[in-house]
């Protein structure tokens, strides 16, 4: 059914389709009406749900590791301070394979302190081991949802996943949206099927320490089965796409790619702005298409260099910036096209909250041709 | 009624011989009973019980980091509700991971009352890491952080309160123990877990690699430690002490002297200040308890 929501509320909408069993968060602008609306449903019983109400995000996922262990399905959200809080919880929940589900609503990382979009926050976490997806629309967050736990709880998979939307962006914009019914819902996502849990009839021991005899094949473990989430993702998109019509089957999307001399390479809502921006520029004549990258970890880099093999020019369009080096997806991107003779620049964009307009793509796209990249893009020369 | 008969910490592990945590736990599941889940913090505990694939465990165990115990305690009660299942939930954790680093879990488990037992083994010192000072470290003990020195008596700070703090939070069980008292220790965990909500537990657990005395010792010195008032072991039900363990007391100089961690107050010269201090608190701790026969 089609319905005007705030993109929060989309999701929230769509994790109570998930039923999730335990659900444990932390208030932080932009993700508060996440779980705002969320602690609703429960108060409401329209969500049979245990809703921790923790003291920080630290415990949000600490509790998530002990319900998820303990057999249930659980949530978080977050975002920027909140997500730095949990770092080292995140490593660890993607250690110990659990398919916990948490929304980031991306937003810039202090200092100086700002509440507004970029994606740094859950870029930095790139190498925690969470499967991360971004979402273009508002309908892209609340489907992604839907797919990553069927993606996480697989056996053959068993990792956490971020949904990372732009905070405000995203986050607080009405869109229309297709809402799923929960019958629809329940026969795509089967009902959570644990691995193994913490169990008195029959006990394991969870979280041991590993030697360096060991240590390293637990890692190597942790990277198959990131590798075969690609494969999974793939296969549950498709099967979202036959359930539900809307296509996920890929990890990245083209836009216009096909004949296309240059390729700018986005990911989250900036790529509805790329697209606007793309269909004025092909009607001057200009050869441009979009490369969208929907899921960062597993990097999929293979899908990458197939899909840009005959553009001439790359440009792209990094919302962080890896200090003292590039923007992290420039430099996934790089090292994806190594060894061909792709012209490929990168453009630091947006960060804190600041505005992209189809203006910025067009000037972007001249400056590729141009070959002139790897800078920060939108810098106001009066401040420095 | 407790059943001694349990057997659920398996030997072999890798303690210390004549380590006061290893024997605190393996009472403690006795009085824990079957039907239990236990979550550790990072410590030697951790350490020496579960190196893979080896576990000594044969309950159902979590560790996750050093600071969040009491939070995936919390998960794992909310997930056991949901599920209508009946497991208790118990944590096992040191002095530096309950006092120090994972107080903001703590406090918020406790805040929240889950339905959980924390249990705290006080070997007085992160001892995993090669015994630096805590929070539950007693005044003038030398360890790696707070050294005995020419201008440095060891520790400045006097034990931080913590099962004050627990019963401040609406505790509806805090209580102390040691592990020279077992029976009484096995019946403190068999209540705090059958006491509905957040219970709390600190049991006073010699270390002999850490502390410095001979590890035939260990019950010795806990037994020492009660008797010279230096730890007193205690109930308190809805925040109302109810009773705390009556002694004769001794002199706390026949606690402190046989223990290395306390030797720079004996040696090179006897220091009569210092030990009056320690007096001092063992004198507090007589009239705030209440123990002096
Ligand atoms: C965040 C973090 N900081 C520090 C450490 C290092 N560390 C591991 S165990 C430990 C001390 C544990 O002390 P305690 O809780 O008293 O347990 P014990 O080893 O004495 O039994 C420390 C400092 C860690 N693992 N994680
Ligand atoms: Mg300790």
């Amino acid at each position: 059914m089609k319905e005007i929501l705030e993109g929060s509320h989309a999701v929230a909408e769509a994790v109570r389709l998930c039923r999730p069993q335990v659900v444990s968060a932390y208030p932080i602008t932009p993700q508060t009406h996440i779980v705002e609306a969320l602690a609703s449903m429960v108060a409401d019983c329209k969500l049979d749900a245990e809703y921790i109400c923790v003291e920080s995000e630290f415990s949000a996922l600490s509790a998530c590791i002990g319900a998820s262990t303990a057999g249930s399905r659980t949530y978080s959200a977050t975002t920027s301070q909140g997500l730095a809080l949990m770092y080292e919880v995140c490593f660890n929940a993607a250690g110990m394979r659990l398919p916990i589900v948490m929304t980031i609503a991306n937003r810039a990382m202090s200092a100086p302190l700002s509440i507004w979009n970029d994606q740094q926050d859950s870029i930095s976490l790139r190498d925690s081991g969470w499967i991360q997806l971004y979402a273009e629309d508002n309908q892209e967050a609340l489907d992604l949802h839907l797919l990553a736990y069927r993606v996480c709880e697989d056996h053959d998979i068993l990792l956490p996943a971020f949904v990372c939307f732009d905070g405000f962006i995203l986050s607080h914009t009405y869109e229309p949206v297709d809402m799923p019914t929960q019958e629809e819902v329940d026969a795509y996502l089967p009902a959570f099927n644990p691995y193994q849990r913490l169990d008195a009839k029959d006990p394991i021991s969870f979280g041991m320490y590993a030697t360096p005899d060991y240590y390293m094949e637990f890692r190597y473990e942790n990277q198959r089965a990131m590798l075969r989430a690609k494969e999974a993702i793939v296969r549950y998109g498709t099967l979202f796409k036959e359930q539900f019509g809307r296509d996920y089957s890929g990890l990245i999307e083209g836009y216009e790619l096909e004949d296309a001399e240059i390729a700018l390479v986005a990911m989250g809502s900036i790529c509805g702005t790329v697209k606007d921006a793309i269909d004025e520029m092909r009607k001057d004549g200009i050869k441009v298409g979009l490369l969208k990258i929907r899921c960062f970890r597993p990097f999929p880099d293979e899908e990458i260099a197939a899909a840009l093999a005959h553009v001439k020019t790359v440009a792209i369009l990094d919302k962080n910036v890896s200090l003292g080096s590039k923007g992290a997806v420039g430099l996934e991107i790089k090292d994806a096209l190594y060894g061909s003779s792709i012209a490929v620049y990168d453009y630091i964009l947006g960060l804190g909250g600041r505005d992209i307009r189809k203006k910025d793509i067009r000037a972007i796209t001249k400056l590729a041709e141009q070959g002139s990249g790897d800078m920060f893009y939108g810098l106001r020369e009066e401040l420095l | 009624m407790v059943d001694k008969s349990i057997e659920n910490f398996e030997c072999g592990h890798r303690a210390c011989g004549g380590c006061g945590a290893a024997t605190a736990v393996r009472m403690i599941l006795k009085g824990a009973g079957e039907d239990v889940i236990v979550v550790s913090p990072t410590g030697c505990l951790e350490v020496f019980t579960t190196p893979y694939p080896e576990t000594a465990w044969k309950v159902p165990w979590i560790h996750s980091l050093f600071e969040n115990a009491a939070a995936v305690a919390s998960g794992i009660e909310a997930s056991l509700k949901r599920q209508g299942r009946s497991e208790k939930v118990l944590v096992i954790g040191g002095d530096g991971a309950t006092v120090d680093i994972g107080m903001l879990c703590l406090s918020g488990a406790f805040e929240r009352n889950h339905d959980i037992t924390y249990i705290c083994y006080d070997n007085e010192a992160y001892m995993n890491t090669g015994i630096q000072r805590s929070g539950a470290t007693p005044f003038d003990a030398s360890t790696s952080t707070s050294p005995a020195g020419s201008c440095s008596m060891g520790n400045k700070h006097a034990k931080k309160d913590v099962p004050a703090i627990l019963a401040a939070h609406g505790s509806p069980y805090v209580a102390t123990a040691s592990l020279s008292y077992p029976t009484d220790l096995m019946k403190k965990v068999e209540t705090a877990v059958n006491t509905p909500g957040a219970t709390y537990i600190q049991i006073h657990a010699p270390c002999c690699t850490g502390w410095g005395f001979e590890g035939d010792q260990t019950v010795a010195v806990g037994k020492l430690a009660i008797e010279t008032g230096l730890w007193v072991n205690y109930e308190m039900v809805d925040g109302v002490l109810r009773k705390a363990k009556k002694v004769k007391r001794k002199p706390v100089e026949e606690y402190l002297s046989v223990q290395k961690r306390f030797r720079h107050l004996f040696k090179p010269k006897r220091n009569e200040e210092e030990i009056a201090k320690i007096q001092a608190i063992a004198d507090a701790n007589a009239a705030k308890f209440g123990i002096d026969i």
